[in-house]
């Protein structure tokens, strides 16, 4: 059984002007084992979360390849214009094809 | 310790030749193809002293509209001396008010790190920023 993946944190404004820039912080806590760390001794397994993906109302709106670099527990800081209210859904996933969900939503008036 | 002046010299100019390291080269061309790198119009934003290789802020900011017609639809972050150069790649869209990405990296020891962005009309920019990792991140 392996353990399902941490649930992300996402600062996000709960409302927003009509065409404002919000800004977005979202954190999920993952050791990011790229299984090449550790030296002689030998290098922990890998286990890594490769893939992240930001939708809006359903699409796509950013989407992120994770590689060996990307540091544990990975942050990311973005902007998105708002033109209406809307729904966003923050996805990651790992190799193991485990998914991590999280979901906002930012009213605009 | 491997001298790496060599590296440094031949990444500042550009294209990049021959002389860098052909693994970074090949991620290079893997992820943009033939086209020509220009500089200029994107910023790269790192500690120029990094205490945790494992956790290195970096901010990526291109110069874009970021409309339809004319925004930025991926950057690439690569390391010149991690044990792999792949450190993340970003695919964005007009939603994006700006075309930045902040995130956090590891880097194994001292080194430059390559930011690329890919525009709207396939032309591709670059930024170069060097590092010192007090703490290398890739150690166990």
């Amino acid at each position: 059984m392996t353990p399902a993946l941490a649930t992300p944190r996402i600062r996000i404004p709960r409302t927003a002007k009509p065409g404002e820039a919000i800004e977005i912080r979202t954190l999920i806590e993952h050791p990011m084992e790229s299984g090449i760390r550790g030296g002689r001794e030998g290098a922990a397994a890998r286990d890594m979360l490769t893939r992240m993906q930001v939708r809006l109302d359903g699409q796509v709106i950013l989407a992120a390849e994770l590689g060996n670099g990307t540091s544990a527990n990975p942050y990311h800081v973005f902007h998105v214009r708002l033109e209406r209210s809307g729904e966003f859904e923050f996805l990651w996933t790992d190799e193991r094809g485990r998914i991590a969900r999280a979901t906002a939503r930012v009213t605009v008036g | 310790m491997l001298p790496r002046r060599p590296l440094l010299l031949a990444l500042a100019a550009l294209p990049f030749g021959a002389r860098a390291a052909p693994s970074l080269e090949a991620a290079i061309r893997d992820l943009v193809g033939e086209a020509r790198i220009e500089a200029g119009g994107i910023a790269l934003r790192l500690p120029p002293l990094a205490e945790n290789g494992g956790q290195v802020p970096v901010t990526v900011s291109v110069e874009s509209p970021q409309t339809a017609a004319d925004h930025v639809t991926h950057i690439h972050l690569l390391a010149t001396r991690n044990p792999t150069p792949g450190l993340a790649s970003f695919r964005l869209t007009p939603a994006l008010a700006r075309a930045e990405i902040q995130t956090r990296i590891r880097l194994a020891e001292d080194q430059q790190v390559v930011a690329l962005a890919v525009l709207s009309d396939g032309r591709v920019r670059r930024a170069l920023a060097e590092t010192r990792v007090a703490t290398g991140g890739c150690i166990g």
